[in-house]
């Protein structure tokens, strides 16, 4: 599903994020990426999703070499994505409902299939309740959430996750824990990148470690 | 195909979202460009309108023919035959010497002068029209007939509409400049318009791009907002000078009484005002076009 095969990443200014990763995900498999803060986990996955390109070596994601992918493809190969971010990036100018239909609308969905599709996701995540709610006026567990929520919404083959319990509890990082390996379960390839190594041992998956850019496991 | 359709209704249903948001900075560009627009426009409309009175003056040039005082009914017969048959000429009216010193003060209001003239100072004449009412033709025939004998002098009658003509067709390239200049300002009006909505919807369209929005989707609602705001300003611009119109067709009005003629400006007909709506939309789609090529390109998400 994923092959990272000598992938080294150095960005602008000499920062070598990764060097000379060779790594195999199947399709169907939950990896945690771990390792301390700067390792080149987030970097891992932007590789992935086409928001950097690597400097040598190459990302093919289900066939597709995305680093030589052109500008105009790109689109394509997110819509096969589900991207969870740090910090995110929810839309704070319309209701939860309309930010978990973002994804939708890019891809131009019929519309009451859509609405049906994004209930079921917010039902999914347990903020069915509030889906008129500003995100601002979320918790930031109910914030993640969403996010998780907006990432599933278009039934994506491949699940990217950048710290997805960055500040929440232990008890509310397993329930996300539990969302991630329920979305497996149904055949989601899942890659969660995060710091919190407790967490990462807890779900028991299949673990790659990053030190300073080189693979440590 | 339906898709498709949906998703451009959609993008001209939030586009109309957004310009009804933000009511007075929309109410402040439309008017910007409807006074841009109007300018031109404007002109134009007063310079049609002296064109069509040009027209209706001046539409048959003709000449005509005086023959010299001393002409007696035999020359009168032998010029008109001559004119008849002539292969240039479509058609000669007589007009006797009495019936165009009764013309002359019935129409003009100089009655008391007439008749306190001793005699009849008018010569006979001819009214030509001639088949071919090109200029050359015109001059040809005039210079033929001035040198019949006992014809006096023959005048070109059309020569001031002309003169009027040339001098409109001038006055339109000068409405096509200032209109060129206008043009150029309410491109670049919709260019600001545009980019500062991108930079106000950065984070949109970043979090679009993220999860797989192509380029043609994150343009297109500020493609119709450019041609909407166009589209408005268009129309701000035709009821400006509606108004103008108006107010000068009052005044008028009197001028008319005045002089008992109809006189009115028209305002633009459908085939114009078409134009100039479908005009400035495609203005403002153009210059939003340029701004989103130019913005867009600048958000990666990071």
């Amino acid at each position: 599903m994923i092959s990272f095969s000598q992938v080294t990443k150095r960005y602008p200014g000499g920062l070598e994020a990764l060097r000379g990763v060779t790594l195999k995900i199947e399709a169907g498999e939950i990896v945690f990426v771990t390792g301390p803060s700067g390792a080149g986990k987030s970097t891992l996955l932007k590789l992935i999703a086409a928001i950097e390109r690597p400097t040598s070596g190459s990302v093919i994601v289900s066939g597709q070499n995305v680093g030589a992918l052109r500008p105009r493809a790109v689109p394509y190969l997110r819509r096969k994505l589900g991207l969870i971010f740090q910090d995110q990036k929810l839309l704070f100018d319309r209701s939860a409902f309309d930010n978990v239909m973002l994804p939708l609308a890019v891809t131009g969905f019929e519309r009451r299939e859509a609405a049906r599709r994004v209930r079921a996701a917010l039902d999914k995540v347990g903020l069915l309740a509030k889906e008129k709610v500003n995100p601002v006026r979320l918790s930031g567990g109910e914030q993640q959430r969403l996010a998780i929520a907006r990432a599933i919404v278009h039934r994506p083959a491949i699940v990217l996750a950048d710290e997805p319990t960055g500040n929440l509890d232990t008890a509310y990082a397993n329930g996300i824990g539990e969302l991630f390996r329920s979305f497996n379960q149904v055949g989601v390839t899942v890659v969660i990148a995060t710091h919190d190594e407790a967490f990462a041992l807890r779900m028991k998956p299949r673990h790659i470690v990053l030190r300073e850019g080189r693979l440590a496991s | 195909m339906r898709i498709w359709f949906w998703n451009h209704l959609d993008a001209l249903r939030t586009t109309l979202a957004r310009l009804v948001r933000t009511p007075v900075a929309t109410l402040l560009n439309v008017s910007v460009i409807g006074v841009a627009l109007a300018l031109p426009v404007g002109l134009y409309v007063v310079v049609a309108n002296l064109e069509g009175l040009a027209r209706s003056l001046g539409s048959d040039p003709q000449l005509s023919v005086f023959l010299a005082l001393d002409a007696g009914p035999a020359d009168v017969k032998r010029i008109t035959a001559r004119l008849q048959q002539h292969p240039t000429v479509r058609e000669a009216r007589y007009v006797p010497r009495e019936q165009a010193l009764k013309e002359l003060k019935a129409s003009t209001g100089l009655a008391d002068v007439v008749d306190s003239l001793p005699g009849n100072p008018l010569p006979d004449a001819f009214v030509v029209l001639p088949r071919d009412p090109s200029s050359e033709a015109l001059e040809k025939l005039r210079d033929e007939v001035r040198g019949w004998p006992k014809v006096a002098h023959v005048q070109l009658d059309a020569e001031w509409a002309r003169r009027l003509e040339a001098g409109l067709k001038a006055a339109l390239l000068a409405v096509s400049l200032l209109a060129t200049l206008f043009a150029f300002a309410l491109v670049a009006v919709t260019f600001n318009t545009i980019r500062l909505q991108i930079l106000t919807r950065r984070e949109e369209i970043e979090v679009s791009k993220l999860i797989g929005a192509t380029d043609s989707f994150i343009r297109r609602p500020f493609l119709y907002y450019g041609a909407m705001q166009g589209l408005a300003g268009g129309l701000a611009a035709w009821a400006i000078i509606w108004g103008g119109l108006y107010v000068l067709n009052g005044a008028l009005a009197e001028l008319s009484r005045l002089y008992a003629a109809p006189i009115a400006l028209r305002h633009l007909g459908m085939e114009d005002s078409g134009s100039l709506l479908a005009f400035s939309a495609a203005l403002g789609w153009f210059g939003s076009w340029l701004s989103v090529n130019r913005h867009l390109a600048a958000i990666e998400p990071r």
